[in-house]
């Protein structure tokens, strides 16, 4: 290992030591109160997207709103809330885009079959073009004897200059 | 040859995607309370503390709920054009003070009792009113969010139009442009007060 990827590699390791260390003292003390509730807050939080910073889930994003939004988790959880009242509850304000997984309807259809779509059509080139390839080989034929001798000649006056 | 055209083909139709997508807001998520009815609330109003209102004192008339704040920096930028808005409108605009003290983030909540925090709220709210000029019909106090959490507030200032029946007809999130006011909410409301 080379001195540079050496240092490079303690930069990770002491940065995500520190990460870990000050999300586990946050999360510390509330898990104490209630483990139960406070893993369901986890797994709840996590479906549920930040609509500030957008591409992170509540449970990862610091931002104010998702803060509230983890207390207001908290609080519908220790009322006795239902998961799935939970989950509505955040879709009615702030619509499917909130849900990290979108359900399947109407408008997401592209974006569930999309993939599909894609993987279908480039097996569909593939196939066709190995077909044609095969098609290409097969079509080619040997040399005749006159081009055989030919193309020995022209070899030959190469080797000979 | 031939071939070559296809990729270039396909080629520009990904550059014309992403051209596209460039020019879209990702804030501009669309509301699922627009077509619903606005949510329910009682916040006291800044100008007269011990007096409440919510969209129900609002009912038969079209209106503008603005969400606002002094800490928030696109507010600022949008203020003046609800300030001419309100000189040449009669359509009342109601602010909606969201989060003024703890939205903020330049202060320790945890050592800030509730009625300090009332205290400081409603003089910050009204020194940037005094200072900018006060567009609203009148404010009210959002002061822990929950309201905006109701309405599905995520990027202050978010500005609601409601119809004669309370129900929300439109949501522009981030500030308003003399363009979207113009083209957009002015036609809207001018169509709803038929």
């Amino acid at each position: 290992m080379s001195v540079r990827a050496l240092i490079v590699s303690c930069v990770f390791a002491a940065f995500f030591a520190s990460t870990a260390t000050i999300a586990s003292e946050i999360n510390e003390a509330a898990v104490a109160a209630d483990p139960v509730a406070e893993k369901r807050l986890q797994g709840l939080s996590e479906e549920l997207r930040c609509l500030v910073c957008q591409n992170q889930t509540i449970a990862d994003s610091n931002a104010e709103l998702a803060q509230d939004l983890r207390r207001e988790i908290r609080g519908m959880i220790a009322s006795g809330k239902s998961d799935k009242e939970i989950i509505d509850f955040m879709v009615v304000r702030y619509g499917d885009f909130v849900l990290y997984r979108p359900p399947v309807k109407g408008i997401t259809l592209l974006l569930w079959g999309g993939p599909i779509v894609l993987m279908l059509l480039g097996l569909f080139i593939l196939q066709r073009y190995l077909r044609r390839r095969a098609r290409r080989m097969t079509d080619d034929q040997p040399l005749s004897a006159a081009e055989n001798s030919r193309a020995e000649a022209l070899l030959k006056e190469l080797d000979n200059k | 040859m031939n071939r070559y055209y296809w990729i270039l083909g396909a080629f520009a139709a990904l550059v014309a995607l992403l051209a596209i997508g460039l020019g879209l807001n990702p804030r501009d998520v669309p509301s699922p309370l627009v077509g619903k009815p606005a949510p329910a609330f009682s916040l006291p109003i800044l100008a007269t503390p011990n007096k409440t209102l919510g969209p129900k004192d609002m009912e038969g008339k079209v209106w503008l709920l603005n969400v606002w704040s002094s800490w928030c920096v696109s507010c600022r930028q949008e203020h003046p054009v609800l300030v001419e808005f309100s000189k040449k409108s009669d359509v009342p605009l109601v602010g909606l003070n969201y989060k003024e003290v703890r939205g903020d983030g330049g202060f320790d909540m945890s050592k800030m009792s509730a009625d300090d925090e009332k205290k400081l709220a409603f003089q910050r709210a009204n020194t940037w009113l005094s200072q900018h000029g006060d567009p609203y019909k009148l404010t009210v106090m959002d002061l822990d969010g929950r309201v905006g959490i109701d309405y599905g507030v995520y990027g202050v200032p978010e500005t609601y139009v409601i119809d004669k029946a309370g129900v929300i007809r439109m949501k522009h999130t981030g500030p308003i442009s003399p363009d979207v006011l113009g083209k957009k909410i002015m036609p809207l409301l001018a169509e709803l007060n038929k």
